[in-house]
């Protein structure tokens, strides 16, 4: 039995003549532990098919199995990074953090909640900013407190839609290392959804392109055989990172020129000529 | 936070910032191309206007009080003969008040007025003062042997009817809010509610205070019928809050229900339950909304307010300027205009309290 298993989903929005039909037969299966990235192009349907795994949205069709058992809502084994953050503005991040918490672990007392949204807070390096409201943070600060509170609800799964799509070069490489370490450490299962195939590369074990929606479905795997801990810079070198690199760049710029080639359909004129004006 | 009152939070808060700012720059010498425009832009410009809505006002009041004269004139000629005409303009020329024309006050006059209302209420106070000395020991017998105290009975003064004003206004606000925010909450969390309730708050809305007056008079008439107490302030504090509440309750119920769509994912994924997702997430990110609402509904409340008292006979500000104008005095005219400035300015100030609170709740500006 697979962790999380997607079983035929299909997945369409609106009824009758204007139904959008957004995912097409997707089936995944992830192994505990497992680092999986799906990649793909916006507006392909990544977040859609992360709500269906995180319990936000049902499948039209097919079934979504996490440990064997159907989703039913949300739950506090898999915890969600969003890609707007999604914090509440009129919290601070230690209130942010703590919301989360106690409603993971109701029954722990006051000072054993704020020992671990202190701990968590820490390990994202905002302790100085733990009082702020994010508002008063950068992107990339924000970010991390998104992090810091997915992961303070000490999730069995860590589900993250594009959680660095907004953030700057530098940022972005941190805050993956700063994941990795994390995921490193306490070995939870991760899926990361990313439109930037480096990324993916870099963290995940394996790499699942989403063909583009409307339709989407998911291409070939590929895995990546590069050895934990990476290093950025050395990858760079390694032969195995350039050939997976390539592959996949390859597989996505084809389906991106079907896409077009598709979009660029050619329309048969009728054969009409002007009439000719005698008087 | 901690914050000492200041000199520029007090005019910030009145709205002067810009001003005082540019007339301080002018003294400090710190002048620039740029502060010159800023100058005539916020000193300049509207003592401007000022000046000529002062003069406006002087030229037209004695317009009017010419025409009036020229009237009664005219009127004394054609009734009692040439004498009595020759007497009345002599009378009216001289400023003699007892045959002044009843006409639009000049600013003087009003400002007279202003003078003698405050005059008139040191003048009641220390009589109010004097009676409460004199039956203390009276009173204290009463209370003793269970009788109802002695109270002073006399005409209120303008500054009592101010504050008898505010006190109406703020009921009727309390009520308001009371009413409004609650029902909101709800009306917003239910679509199905919403829609079928929406025909009455249309209907309801526009409905005007004095008809609104009217039918809570129907209503409260029926409970206070065997009761002695005064029902004008109960019948007038409800109709303001009804006639107000209308504001608070469209925007409380719009605000709950088009929370960010991210904030309740949040909740979703933090599975809060049914009441946590109200009060930890929809209801905070719908309070500047609710503010917003409340700030309309206490501005229109003490616009109603007047109308209202006036009605009612219910004591305050409404029924002061109703007096004065039933009064017929010569300086009545200068009394209501007087109340007019007095009624501006306090709605001016209790928008600006809305305003300041609405600014601290609101969590999407950086200020």
């Amino acid at each position: 039995m697979s962790y999380l298993e997607l079983k035929n989903i299909y997945k369409t929005y609106g009824e009758g003549d204007n139904t959008t039909e957004v995912l097409y037969n997707i089936n995944l299966t992830i192994e505990e532990g497992e680092f999986v990235a799906i990649v793909g192009f916006t507006g392909s349907g990544k977040t859609t098919l992360v709500n269906l795994i995180n319990g936000l949205l049902e499948p039209t069709k097919g079934e979504v199995l996490f440990k064997g058992e159907p989703i039913v809502g949300t739950s506090h084994e898999r915890g969600v990074i969003f890609q707007n953050y999604s914090l509440l503005p009129w919290l601070t991040v230690g209130q942010n953090v703590y919301m989360a918490v106690k409603e993971a672990f109701p029954k722990k007392s006051k000072s054993e909640l704020n020992t671990i949204v202190s701990e968590y807070v820490a390990m994202v390096n905002l302790s100085h900013a733990i009082n702020k409201r994010p508002k008063e943070l950068s992107g990339g600060m924000r970010q991390r407190v998104a992090v810091a509170r997915a992961l303070a609800m000490k999730p069995e799964m860590i589900i993250m839609d594009e959680p660095l799509g907004a953030l700057d070069a530098l940022t972005r490489v941190n805050l993956q290392d700063e994941i990795l370490n994390i995921w490193g450490k306490e070995k939870r299962t991760a899926l990361l959804i990313t439109n930037d195939v480096d990324e993916g590369i870099y963290m995940a074990d394996r790499i699942i392109p989403l063909r583009p929606g409307p339709n989407a479905t998911l291409g070939p795997e590929f895995k990546i055989d590069i050895e934990r801990p990476r290093d950025k810079t050395e990858m760079n070198d390694n032969p195995n990172f350039k050939k997976t690199r390539n592959a996949i760049i390859e597989y996505l710029m084809e389906i991106g020129n079907e896409r077009k080639s598709e979009v660029q359909k050619e329309y048969i004129l009728p054969d009409l000529a002007p009439k000719s004006f005698v008087w | 936070m901690k914050q000492s009152i200041t000199l520029g939070s007090v005019t910030r808060f009145i709205g002067l910032a810009g001003f005082l700012e540019t007339i301080k720059n002018v003294f400090t010498g710190k002048l620039d191309k740029e502060d010159f425009k800023n100058i005539f832009r916020k000193v300049i410009m509207p003592l401007a206007s000022v000046l000529l809505f002062f003069a406006v006002w002087y030229l037209s009041a004695n317009k009017l009080h010419e025409i009036e004269a020229d009237h009664l004139i005219n009127k004394a000629l054609v009734e009692q003969g040439p004498a009595e005409a020759e007497k009345l303009r002599a009378c009216i020329a001289s400023g003699d008040k007892s045959c002044q024309p009843n006409a639009l006050p000049s600013p003087v006059q009003v400002w007279g007025a202003y003078q003698t209302l405050l005059a008139d209420h040191y003048v009641i106070s220390a009589d109010k003062k004097a009676f409460k000395k004199k039956t203390a020991s009276l009173n204290a017998k009463r209370i003793a042997n269970g009788e109802k105290p002695i109270t002073y009975t006399g005409r209120p003064s303008f500054v009592d009817q101010i504050f008898t004003s505010i006190i109406t206004v703020f009921a009727g606000f309390l009520l308001a809010l009371f009413i409004a925010v609650p029902i909101g909450i709800v009306i917003g969390l239910s679509h199905t509610l919403r829609s079928s309730v929406n025909w009455l708050i249309q209907i309801f809305k526009p409905v005007s205070p004095v008809v609104w007056f009217l039918l809570v008079f129907m209503i409260v008439k029926t409970f206070t019928k065997n009761s002695s107490s005064d029902s004008a302030f109960i019948i007038c504090f409800i109709s303001v809050g009804l006639c107000s509440m209308w504001a608070t309750l469209v925007n409380t119920a719009m605000g709950v229900s088009s929370v960010d769509k991210d904030y309740i994912n949040v909740a979703k994924v933090l599975k809060l339950g049914p009441m946590q997702k109200v009060f930890k997430v929809i209801l905070p990110s719908s309070l500047p909304l609710i503010f917003t609402g409340l700030r309309i509904t206490l501005s229109v409340a003490w616009m109603v307010l007047i109308a209202i008292e006036l009605l009612a006979q219910s004591p305050g500000l409404g029924l002061f300027v109703w007096e004065e104008f039933q009064n017929g005095a010569n300086d009545s005219n200068s009394k209501i205009i007087a109340a007019m400035f007095v009624i501006g300015l306090i709605g001016f100030m209790l928008d600006r309290i809305m305003l300041t609170i609405q600014k601290m709740v609101s969590f999407n500006k950086n200020d």
